[in-house]
């Protein structure tokens, strides 16, 4: 069979007509597949919805008990029918609980991977490079700009501006579901021991991990009531980038914004963002990933989904591998 | 993990550019004066300071050398993304994984081998050296190489930073500054205690300036009117003009070296003494130009020959320090001005004049004086005490500068920022406007931006109508609600306007500042551009 014949893109997102499923969804259909849980690709209203456990369990988080009808969890590793298409969900290095998707049916073979990154991360199982036909990559850092430097060395510069200012706060922005977990892992792997003070929006979730036996150390609530303003004096505070632009960073002494995202390799895009400690740690593959892992997966024909594809299309066109742009709508960077 | 040296030079490099406080930047860079070892702290201060010379290489042959390693499609993707070309090529930088050894170049290394290189080999030993560093020393090398920085950091600040390391008055650095070159190991080794002050033996070295304090409320009552002489205040920049065994300098305010913007100035300097006064273009005797006027001059590397005729610089003497080899500034200013009047009619007149001493009786004759300048470029008074010492630094009592009082401006509020640091939640910064246009279709023209004047409280206040009335957001910036029937109204104090093609205004504020919260006042009664455009023809 056709490889477009067995996935494609549709208005509601990546449908499968001999399975009757979609991946990822951005409206409520009947059978969704979900690789994992940030909101642009984890919607809420499916009838009912397969993902990893772990994939579930934040979607109760995030939107309730009930965010669908029914609920399946996925075991890594462990192949589903769904109405005579196989299903497997291996896992993508992305954030707790993301996996690839392999689809199969009549002899062809699609890996749809989600978001997914190669660098080593103590928070999620590592990417797993899985053969296919088709391998369906995301592009959000698809720019040969874009080289992650190890999240080690991003940590070590954070750590040395917090004994360079000591009587300031540093204040870190980083998305809720993943990033901010990694950064306070990260912290704890480089001997930080001190609380790490996080902003409400991150309790949940930062819980969850916890339970999952992600060790992240003793968390605070950056709450004034824990104290008076110079009580922050050198704490390092984990929270949502927008909530440092907002009335709610007022409590901290002089703080240091600092935003942890791969969008803080390009100069220009810190300085707008008033960012004083851009640190380069990202949950996507950098350039250098993507075109490793294109060539891993042995696939002959590449789908490029969100982000810059222009450029990954004409990579792959200059090293002889078929490739196109996906156009899905409805898909933003959440996780980074 | 270990920083190699040129990567803490490019990760200096990369914070100094994004913090924004003037204690955050000499914290930074104090910390790499004292952590870095010599040579390549001096060069890294040279490099910053604009003392350290390497032979340029083009843009076009960096993007040249790039396109021979990539795809130029790729390439074209991402310069286009990026926006800027040292830092596109930094990223893009083809890479195979044995090339950074463990043998990453240090600064010195670095320098070394560019300022060896001839110009036809140049961009190969450039290559070889981007072959070698990673991505952040990569970004380094090519700023050292296509000049110029850009890190927000001025050689006044620097000189600051070493002397918060040595823990002595930036004024010794001034001093010194001139007579060391890089990568200053013994200035190092001073600072750190290990040896003695390096001895002056350059000729023509800058002295460090003595400056005023401003009048302030209830300042004057307590002064003699018969022990202070009186002088026009020029708006010119601040020179010092050293002129020692055939070297001759201008030195700016702060010690910088302004001579190469200045060569008509400088040739008529055939005399030996250190002169201290106001910079000013036109001809002395005829006219003198506006602060717009001079502005042709400022700012620059070297000058056409059209524009020193055009505006020829001249320097108005208020001060000597010293005449030969006679030191006077621990004389009275009452006799030095007496040798200053002497020594001034020795020069061409065409380049050097007197700042004229402005009569008066009392306090109440002078501000008359001073509320009604003879000439426009004049922005106040100075008061010197007859019987003061030339003191460094600004010693408080014997020199005051009591200023015209500055021009206000009713504008509306069209933009505001998000401040930095303390102010990262606050929109402190404000880009304002005022009417133009035809009755009935009037539109506001941004003529300025300020981000202080205002108490904490006012800032409080105008943060939230910020938050209240955005109309729309662009990244860090708002734009605000105001047209004829809403808006609120800023009174802008300025001490001048230029003429600015840069704006679409066609006027430039000087020293913009917030001086009053016009709440009371309907934002169609802000004032119009006429209104700038009168004061800059007067």
């Amino acid at each position: 069979m056709r490889a477009s014949d067995l996935l494609h893109p549709r208005p509601e997102g990546l449908y499968c007509p001999p399975g009757d499923f979609f991946i990822d969804p951005v409206r409520p259909v009947n059978r969704a597949l979900i690789t994992h849980g940030h909101s642009d690709h984890a919607r809420s209203g499916h009838r009912s919805v397969l993902a990893t456990q772990q994939t579930l369990d934040i979607m109760g988080l995030r939107y309730g008990e009930g965010f669908a009808g029914t609920t399946q969890a996925a075991a890594l590793g462990e192949t589903i029918a769904l109405n005579g298409v196989a299903v497997t969900f291996h896992p993508a290095g992305h954030v707790l609980g993301s996996a690839q998707i392999k689809v199969v049916h009549q002899g062809s073979c699609i890996v749809a991977s989600g978001d997914y990154k190669r660098q080593r991360d103590a928070t999620c199982e590592p990417f797993e490079p899985v053969k296919c036909d088709v391998f369906i990559t995301e592009a959000t850092f698809g720019l040969p700009v874009f080289r992650h430097p190890p999240d080690t060395e991003e940590i070590t510069r954070l750590l040395k501006s917090t004994a360079q200012f000591p009587e300031r706060a540093h204040l870190v922005g980083a998305y809720a579901l993943g990033k901010a977990q990694r950064v306070m892992r990260l912290l704890r792997d480089a001997g930080y021991d001190k609380p790490i003070y996080i902003h409400g929006a991150l309790a949940k979730l930062s819980d969850y991990y916890q339970g999952q036996g992600i060790d992240l150390g003793t968390l605070e609530p950056a709450t004034v009531e824990s104290g008076g303003k110079d009580d922050f004096s050198g704490a390092i505070v984990v929270g949502p980038p927008q909530a440092f632009a907002d009335r709610w960073a007022r409590r901290f002494p002089d703080p240091i914004s600092c935003f942890a995202s791969g969008w803080m390799r390009i100069r220009q895009r810190a300085k707008q963002g008033g960012v004083e400690l851009p640190l380069i740690i990202s949950d996507h593959a950098d350039w250098d990933e993507l075109t490793a892992t294109i060539r891993e997966t042995g696939a002959e024909e590449i789908w490029v989904t969100h982000g810059r594809e222009e450029a990954l299309v004409r990579w792959c066109e200059l090293e002889g591998i078929t490739a196109r742009p996906l156009h899905l709508v409805g898909y933003e960077d959440e996780g980074d | 993990m270990v920083l190699t040296v040129m990567n803490r030079f490019a990760e200096l490099l990369d914070r100094l550019v994004l913090t924004p406080s003037r204690n955050g930047k000499l914290t930074l860079l104090t910390d790499y004066f004292r952590s870095v070892e010599d040579p390549d702290r001096g060069l890294a201060l040279a490099a910053i300071t604009g003392d350290l010379t390497i032979a340029a290489v083009k843009p076009a042959m960096l993007r040249m050398l790039v396109m021979e390693r990539m795809d130029p499609v790729l390439f074209g993707y991402s310069y286009d993304y990026v926006g800027d070309l040292a830092e596109t090529v930094s990223l893009v930088w083809p890479q195979s994984p044995g090339d950074i050894a463990n043998h990453e170049p240090t600064l010195a290394d670095v320098v070394a081998k560019l300022q060896a290189a001839s110009r036809s080999d140049g961009p190969k030993v450039l290559a070889r050296l981007l072959d070698s560093a990673s991505i952040s020393a990569r970004f380094a090398i090519i700023k050292l190489v296509t000049g110029g920085l850009r890190i927000g950091v001025s050689a006044r600040l620097a000189k600051q930073a070493l002397a918060d390391l040595g823990k002595v008055d930036v004024a010794e650095i001034e001093e010194l500054w001139h007579g060391l070159t890089p990568p200053y190991a013994e200035l190092f080794a001073w600072l750190e205690g290990k040896t003695e002050k390096p001895k002056k033996t350059a000729l023509a070295l800058f002295r460090p300036v003595m400056l005023s304090n401003p009048i302030g409320d209830g300042d004057l009552e307590k002064l003699d009117p018969a022990e202070y002489a009186a002088e026009w205040k020029w708006d010119g920049i601040r020179v010092q003009a050293v002129s020692e065994g055939g070297i001759r300098r201008l030195y700016s305010r702060t010690g910088d070296d302004v001579s190469g913007a200045f060569p008509d100035l400088a040739e008529a300097m055939n005399f030996s003494a250190t002169l201290d006064g106001e910079l000013l273009v036109g001809d002395p005797l005829q006219a003198t130009g506006t602060f717009s006027d001079l502005q042709q001059r400022l700012n620059r590397k070297s000058v056409t020959p059209k524009i020193q005729q055009q505006y020829p610089a001249f320097m108005r003497c208020y001060d000597v320090l010293q005449i030969g080899d006679e030191d006077l500034r621990a004389r009275a200013f009452r006799e030095r001005r007496g040798r200053l009047e002497a020594f001034v009619q020795t020069l061409d007149p065409s380049r050097f004049d007197l700042s004229p001493l402005v009569e008066f009786t009392d306090w109440q004759a002078l501000e008359e004086l001073r509320r009604k300048p003879l000439h426009p470029v004049i922005e106040g008074v100075m008061l010197k005490r007859w019987d003061s010492p030339y003191l460094t630094g600004r010693p408080k009592g014997p020199w005051f500068k009591w200023k015209r009082d500055p021009h206000t401006v009713d504008a509306v509020l069209m933009y505001a920022q998000r401040g930095h640091g303390k102010r990262s939640s606050f929109y402190s910064d404000y880009t304002f406007g005022v009417w133009s246009g035809p009755e009935g279709s009037e539109e506001l023209v941004p003529v300025g931006k300020a981000y202080f004047g205002f108490t904490d409280e006012e800032l409080r206040q105008i943060d939230k109508y910020v938050r209240d009335n955005t109309i729309e957001r662009f990244g860090p910036v708002r734009s605000v609600r105001a047209d004829r029937r809403q808006g609120l109204v800023l009174e802008v104090a300025f001490e001048g306007l230029n003429r600015s093609t840069r704006h679409k205004s066609g006027v430039a504020m000087r020293f913009p500042r917030i001086s009053r919260l016009r709440w009371d006042k309907p934002a169609a009664e802000a004032d119009r551009i006429e209104t700038l455009q009168a004061l800059l023809d007067s």
